[in-house]
């Protein structure tokens, strides 16, 4: 009987795969899975506290990366305002992140402009800088465009910056992308997700 | 002779008292049915730009175009509009900003808004500073926008 029908077990064998399949439908991210396509969180830089800083000491955090400058006053702050919301949003959770906002302009952003600035925003943010190498480093990790304009007369300059908002997970792994233009409940969904995927 | 020299000079004296302080405090009229609302400055520390914002609403038969400003606050004021274009963001001038015969236009986050630079002295949240529009019609807009905080939405 069996000889008969030597599919059967394949039969079975695939619907098994296909249930497997079904329990781990995609999860619903409102921002981009990025899981698998970018590298780790790792850096060398200086923080606003005027210390070394390294990926190693946010291990254990989400991490929310973002790349800005200080000489911003229009959409780093609007940023910052939204991850600010979504540290709000996100309660007692907030503790367990933390915001990375890298300097894309390490001549004028000094750890003591930085840290005026960051603070400024909300608690949870850490400002990093350091030197051009070292942030051209960083960018070039995370495929980041970043150009500082022409000087104008009073010698000032503006700095076209990617927008992207990088989140790690707390192994300091890349897993989601979004954009300044995401809105804070899409972010603070997104993290939501993710903090229940992994506990 | 030298009584009329001195009365000369006294009387030149007093045509240029009389009209300096005229032309310096001369004040251009406000643009007709144009009216600046909710006009706020997101504060940042260390005298670093500011970005400003508000509503300029114009209930008149006729477009106004803004061409500039100035603030006896900042050193500088300039019209600024930030561009988000290929996952890149970015900051521009512009010359000018149209606001259309009964229409509003938004100076908001996130786009058109105000680069306020060099502050004249300290500044801080729930302050008043002084912004003045100028159109190109020749007619200026003067109004108090209230400093708010670096996180304020």
């Amino acid at each position: 009987m069996s000889s008969t029908r030597p599919w059967r077990p394949l039969l079975s064998l695939v619907c098994a795969a296909l249930l497997a399949a079904c329990s781990h439908a995609p999860l619903p991210w409102q921002l981009n899975d990025v899981g698998g396509h970018l590298p780790d969180l790792q850096f060398d830089l200086t923080s606003d506290a005027g210390k070394p800083a390294t990926a190693a000491d946010f291990r254990s955090k989400y991490v929310l990366l973002y790349f800005g400058y200080t000489h911003c006053p229009d959409v780093c702050p609007l940023t910052l305002v939204h991850l600010h919301l979504v540290m709000q949003k996100l309660g007692a959770d907030a503790d367990k992140t933390r915001i990375l906002f890298v300097s894309v302009d390490p001549a004028r952003d000094t750890p003591a402009v930085l840290h005026q600035y960051v603070t400024a925003f909300d608690p949870h943010v850490t400002g990093l800088t350091g030197t051009p190498a070292q942030i051209a480093a960083m960018a070039k990790r995370y495929r980041v465009a970043f150009n500082a304009g022409q000087r104008q007369a009073d010698g000032g300059y503006e700095v076209s910056h990617s927008s992207g908002i990088y989140i790690f997970d707390r192994d300091g792994r890349a897993r989601l992308i979004g954009t300044s233009a995401d809105s804070a409940d899409a972010i603070a969904h997104d993290l939501k997700l993710l903090m229940e995927q992994e506990e | 002779m030298k009584r009329y020299t001195r009365q000369a000079l006294l009387m030149l004296l007093m045509c240029v008292l009389a009209t300096t302080p005229a032309l310096a405090l001369k004040v251009l009229p406000p643009p007709a049915h144009v009216s600046v609302q909710h006009g706020w400055i997101r504060w940042l520390p260390a005298g670093l730009p500011a970005a400003g914002y508000a509503t300029i609403r114009n209930d008149g038969d006729t477009p106004v175009t803004l061409d500039g400003a100035d603030s006896p606050d900042y050193g500088m004021a300039m019209l600024h509009r930030s561009v988000h274009k290929d996952g890149s963001d970015s900051m521009e001038m512009v010359e000018t900003i149209p606001v259309p015969a009964h229409a509003s236009v938004q100076l908001a986050p996130g786009g058109y808004h105000l680069m306020l630079t060099a502050p004249k002295h300290p500044i801080q949240p729930g302050d008043n500073v002084h912004v003045r529009l100028h159109f190109s019609n020749g007619t200026t807009l003067d109004a108090a926008w209230t400093v708010r905080p670096a996180n304020a939405l």
